[in-house]
């Protein structure tokens, strides 16, 4: 898109995803527009928030233009304050240093559970989906923002196989798993920003991006969301924001 | 009691009593490196998706028409693909398995997952790193508290759930991993095998100790004066390493920290054909390029001098300030 007033869907998602995060966090970053998120708010005020790849990186700070292309690889060393081994960063995760997750997902449900290992039933998919990486790590040992292109066959009522665990059948289920920390704390789309309700836990409409109606978004969605009383609508991206974030992804290879 | 899924305490014991862990040189070709490895072996295969790969070594079981090989990566790409498009491997045990984010999902995986041929074990990234060091420490397991509640664990009967004897809380057991031989890519050891890794050191410190024998390739093998004069630098130690081999540009087309980028138009093109159809195109890169080539060198030169040289410079300049 020529004009910066204009924007793409990744565009806003990324832009609403660094947003959520304050100076001096420490987030676990998935590969994606997840990091894109975390080093766009680096950049844009943010330079004391600390990003951690299952890799072995704590600190990272990736360089305009040469985003790495997994978490595993050596540009995502660059400028870091220390590389470990990836058990070793991980359990950084379950010793409780880390703030916020930040994950992409491919299926969630209305619990906020991820599915990224089985389309249909594991014993016979239809598609084999490559795993979870840390993706199951992460979203059970801190709190998640997780970045969703929204499709209804993307929000479903109940995943097809748990990967990476919400807050399971909902109330008290994730607790009561063994999983006493963390959980979904957000959930933000090209269309809306959710979060969940305290008593069952289920994903509910927290602001609704510009343009879009309550009706959109439900319509997009293959189950019934909460809708709060009051639902602000989200300032637009910046002149600021977007040039920032251009200049991070020149190539468009995460913002097409 | 004894179980299937973990090595006796005593079998590790022994096995490490047979090896010889003298300080002697272990210096063997990539063509004789093959014979470490049996078929049916279960393979604990170093560094992390698309970085440090033991490329060279897979590249060379596969040319000696291993079989049966059952392997194990923290997180597995194209060589995945590779060990079970030629048939060298029937399982992978991993936490992910594609071809990379940037090319979605592999379609080699998905046939062979999906049709019943092959076999793809997930477990959490920390649950494969709690099997290494559970089988590099010689304890049967290690707890932790991921995978609790979620459908990996409910599907895998290797683990279990505990209450914990000093609080109460629930844990999971993750069973120790003892491959019975590892393969790791370094960027330098010596004759002996005491080895430095630059970068990222993934699981294989772990994975170098919990197995029962250790191939190293390496970049280039340096004199044993060389490692003494930066002992800290070495990560693994000779004593648990049986054979060593020089391959320069070993892990191609993955990258090598601090050496090499990956050859990403060689990738490109790769998963373009074996994800155009995951049977015929496969059968035709494995004979282009794994089976047809007299060398290493010969498949390096199939990649092709600029392409290598560009992943070179890339990788060589990274860290420039």
């Amino acid at each position: 898109m020529s004009k910066s007033s204009q924007y793409t869907a990744s565009e806003i998602l990324t832009i609403l995803i660094a947003r959520q995060v304050k100076g001096g966090l420490v987030v676990f970053s998935g590969v994606g527009i997840p990091l894109l998120a975390a080093t766009l708010a680096q950049r844009l005020g943010c330079p004391g928030l600390t990003i951690l790849f299952e890799g072995g990186v704590i600190g990272a700070f990736v360089e305009p233009g040469k985003l790495p292309p997994s978490t595993n690889d050596q540009r995502c060393t660059k400028r870091a304050n220390m590389v470990l081994g990836s058990a070793d960063v991980l359990l950084l995760l379950q010793r409780g240093y880390v703030d916020i997750g930040f994950m992409g997902g491919a299926q969630i449900d209305q619990y906020g559970n991820l599915n990224s290992s089985f389309i249909g039933n594991w014993k016979a998919p239809t598609v084999r989906l490559p795993g979870t990486g840390g993706g199951n790590d992460i979203s059970s040992l801190t709190n998640m923002i997780v970045a969703m292109k929204h499709e209804k066959r993307r929000f479903v009522e109940k995943v097809d196989f748990i990967t990476s665990p919400g807050f399971i059948r909902g109330r008290n289920t994730r607790a009561e798993s063994g999983l006493t920390h963390g959980g979904m704390f957000r959930v933000i789309t090209e269309l809306a920003t959710f979060s969940f309700d305290d008593a069952e836990r289920r994903m509910k409409v927290l602001a609704l991006n510009p343009g879009v109606t309550c009706g959109q978004v439900q319509d997009n969605t293959g189950f019934d969301l909460i809708f709060d009383k009051s639902i602000s609508v989200t300032e637009p991206p910046s002149e600021h924001e977007l040039s920032t974030l251009r200049t991070l992804d020149p190539g468009r290879q995460f913002t097409a | 009691m004894t179980s299937e899924l973990v090595q006796p305490y005593h079998t590790l014991r022994d096995n490490i009593q047979k090896r010889d862990r003298s300080l002697r040189e272990k210096v063997v070709s990539l063509e004789e490196a093959p014979s470490f490895v049996n078929d049916g072996a279960t393979v604990g295969i170093g560094g992390s998706t698309l970085s440090r790969t033991p490329m060279a070594m897979i590249w060379q079981l596969i040319r000696a028409r291993k079989k049966n090989l059952s392997c194990s990566r923290c997180i597995i790409s194209t060589d995945g693909d590779l060990l079970f498009g030629s048939g060298a491997a029937n399982q992978i045990t991993s936490s992910w398995f594609a071809q990379g984010i940037l090319w979605g999902l592999s379609k080699v995986m998905r046939h062979y997952v999906e049709k019943n041929l092959a076999r793809y074990d997930e477990w959490s990234h920390m649950g494969m790193g709690m099997r290494y060091r559970a089988g590099g420490m010689g304890v049967p397991f290690l707890p932790m508290r991921s995978m609790l509640g979620s459908d990996v664990a409910h599907v895998r009967p290797e683990v279990k759930e505990i209450d914990c004897p000093f609080t109460g809380e629930k844990l999971l057991l993750i069973p120790a991993l003892n491959p019975d031989v590892a393969l790791i890519h370094v960027q330098r050891c010596d004759a002996y095998g005491n080895a430095q890794i630059d970068g990222l050191q993934f699981m294989d410190i772990d994975l170098a100790l919990a197995a029962n024998r250790v191939i190293l390739t390496t970049e280039r093998i340096v004199s044993n004066d060389q490692i003494r004069r930066a002992p800290d630098q070495t990560k693994i130690p000779f004593l648990c390493v049986d054979a060593v081999v020089e391959v320069p540009y070993g892990s191609m087309p993955h990258e090598c920290y601090g050496l090499y980028e990956p050859a990403m138009n060689h990738l490109d093109a790769y998963v373009d054909q074996v994800n155009g159809d995951p049977v015929e195109g496969m059968r035709r890169y494995l004979d282009t390029y794994v089976y047809a080539p007299k060398s290493w060198n010969d498949f390096l030169s199939l990649i092709g001098t600029e392409e290598v040289m560009s992943a070179t410079r890339r990788g060589q300049s990274l860290f420039d300030v």
